[in-house]
């Protein structure tokens, strides 16, 4: 039988999702956005709420994730994407709003709009990019960036009496009754991948709840800035960044996982780390 | 609500416009002196009358960046501040020139620099007109000198914003914010339908239906080239606006040998001074500016050619004079007075300065 035989609409196990367009993704080789982008667009797709959903990107490596989203999109000022989608979201009740931002963007300039945004319950998606570093500018140090790790600003690894802590901005979000679904998540596995597309699947329906905001923290690699290739950088996440950004669920339906305790959210020794 | 006439603060008229104009939002962030905006929308409870979204921001930041957000899906969306919070919104400001989403901002402008004073001032001319944030930008500006003007403006403002898909800057200051003076209402806009959004807004982010390719709503353009065509389509813009939309008024000009030329509460201080002068004999008539951009260039420089001199009065250390000089071409004498850091001139300050330095 030729290959071709078996090209047939009932025999496809697969296939791209339309609510991705056919834009050739800027992203580098070995990078967690274009998995990130995939799962939420086909969640977007399964849940049939294409016409209804509005995304927010941010400013960082994922500007222009416009382009590969097939719905309607704005691309805010830094670190502005909650207050953006929170207007998006009142004004608009009977749509999908979600914000995709990374660690600069979220953690650090954004810092008051994530927080204000959890803390009001806003009933919208915020999804996190966590690579612990300044992807697009270059490599600088993110208020993720671990203890030890070396970065463009912190040539000789980050110091806690110069830099201060890196954030957890997922436990901190966690603490806020205006939270309804905080999660860690990573997409460097096929089975990591399918937990990830779960929680994304969860914190778009928890929208129908209008219960309060939920978050998905995707713990991703960034083997360019980090300087490794794509199969160093997984490795080395897993051996740096989990012990740091530990991986699963915090809070659903708005309540604490039973095994997250306090010493668990406050993590007050992070770990220190070393990289090239 | 029917037309009514009622006496009312600037910054309730500015509120109470907003609701009757069919305005969808209002995001707003606390500050001295046109919190009542913010104040008379939550009293008026507007989500259980005409279906308007107010919330409290947690900053003239997110404010700003809300309007964006609610703004470019296609809906009126507003909101109001005072200098040191404009000063904040200035990012979010070039976002939405750049992004070209209409929507409109009140300014009631308060003494600085820095925290500076709570009292009225004119100080933020420069930062309204030339720019404010970073690029080639132009906010519509219109500056009321009445209450009731408050409140017309504001229909005035949503007219011009979805025109010409640009933010409208109602620039007053805290003297006018915070004055009682009547102003005739007017019957209720009802707030856009579906449709509506639908028709005037087709660029908007209202979600993506099969029938078209997705809306995208950014000022990012990394090819510069093409950076370029926008800007020139920008400006294109801006100088339809300067042919058509420059609003001024003109008080006993036609025989004036002097004119003072002012906007705002200066404006109003000078239309007594004017009364003053005309009962010494002197023959001066006021030029009030309405829009500050677009700038009446050419009827200054038709006045330019008639009277002997113009005195600019404005509360600041001399901004709007500058604008007044370039359309005049520095061809007659052109002189500023004005007070600043919160105080407010008197009329016969202001004519004892026109006697002083334009008569003599």
């Amino acid at each position: 039988m030729a290959n071709l035989d078996i090209v047939k609409p009932e025999n496809l196990v697969y296939t791209k999702t339309k609510v991705l367009t056919d834009n050739v993704m800027h992203y580098c080789p070995g990078c967690g956005h274009g998995t990130a982008h995939r799962i939420i667009a086909e969640v977007i797709d399964e849940m049939g709420i294409q016409d209804k959903t509005i995304g927010v990107s941010p400013v960082g490596c994922s500007v222009l994730a416009y382009n590969y989203f097939d719905v309607d999109f704005q691309e805010a000022a830094h670190g502005r994407a909650p207050a953006v989608a929170t207007a998006i979201k009142r004004l608009n009740p009977d749509c999908f709003v979600f914000t995709y931002q990374g660690d600069g963007d979220l953690a650090a300039i954004g810092t008051a709009e994530t927080l204000h945004a959890a803390n009001r319950g806003e009933n919208i998606t915020m999804v996190f990019i966590n690579n612990g570093i300044y992807g697009m500018t270059g490599g600088q140090m993110a208020p993720t960036t671990l203890v030890g790790m070396k970065s463009a600003t912190t040539p000789y690894g980050r110091r806690v009496d110069l830099n201060g802590y890196p954030l957890r901005i997922t436990e901190l979000l966690a603490t806020l009754p205006g939270t309804y679904y905080v999660t860690r998540q990573s997409v460097h596995t096929p089975g990591n991948v399918r937990k990830a597309k779960a929680a994304i699947r969860k914190a778009f329906e928890n929208q129908k709840l209008n219960k309060g905001l939920s978050f998905v923290e995707i713990c991703s690699s960034c083997n360019s800035g980090w300087k490794m290739t794509p199969v160093q950088a997984n490795k080395w996440m897993e051996e740096n960044m989990f012990p740091n950004y530990p991986l699963g669920d915090i809070k659903v339906d708005g309540k604490l996982c039973e095994n997250i305790t306090a010493e668990r959210l406050v993590l007050d020794h992070p770990l220190t780390v070393v990289n090239k | 609500m029917a037309k009514e006439l009622k006496l009312m603060k600037g910054n309730e008229a500015i509120a109470r416009a907003m609701i009757a104009s069919g305005t969808d939002g209002y995001f707003g962030y606390p500050i001295t002196p046109q919190s009542e905006v913010m104040e008379t929308l939550m009293a008026e409870k507007p989500w259980e009358t005409t279906g308007m979204v107010v919330l409290q921001a947690e900053s003239e930041l997110a404010s700003i960046n809300m309007v964006y957000g609610g703004a470019a899906t296609g809906k009126k969306v507003a909101t109001s501040s005072s200098s040191p919070g404009i000063s904040l919104m200035q990012e979010g400001l070039t976002y939405l020139a750049g992004a070209e989403i209409p929507c409109v901002i009140m300014n009631a402008m308060r003494g600085g620099p820095g925290l500076g004073t709570i009292q009225p001032a004119q100080s933020d001319y420069f930062q309204s007109v030339k720019g404010g944030g970073h690029g080639d930008y132009q906010l519509y500006t219109i500056a009321p000198s009445s209450v009731q003007e408050m409140y017309d403006f504001v229909f005035d403002a949503w007219d011009i914003a979805f025109k010409y898909r640009n933010p409208v800057l109602i620039l007053t200051d805290g003297a006018i914010g915070q004055c009682m003076e009547k102003c005739y209402t007017r019957d209720y806009i009802p707030r856009w339908t579906e449709e509506e959004r639908r028709q005037h807004a087709p660029w908007g982010t209202w979600g993506k239906p099969a029938t078209r390719s997705h809306n995208i709503i950014t000022s990012l353009e990394l090819e510069s080239s093409r950076q370029e065509v926008f800007n020139q389509k920008l400006q294109a813009k801006y100088r339809e606006m300067e042919e058509k939309e420059v609003r001024f008024e003109a008080l006993n000009c036609e025989d004036a040998d002097y004119i003072f030329v002012a906007y705002g509460t200066s404006a109003r201080i000078c239309m007594k001074s004017m009364e003053l002068a005309r009962a010494k004999g002197l023959k001066v008539g006021l030029l009030r500016l309405i829009t500050l951009y677009p700038f009446p260039k050419k009827q200054i420089a038709e006045l330019a050619k008639k009277v002997k001199g113009m005195l600019c009065v404005e509360m600041s250390a001399g901004q709007m004079i500058e604008d007044v000089k370039l359309a005049a071409n520095c061809s007659i004498p052109i002189e500023h007075y004005g007070r600043f850091g919160g105080i407010i001139p008197s009329p016969e300050e202001v004519l004892e300065a026109m006697e002083k330095e334009i008569i003599k």
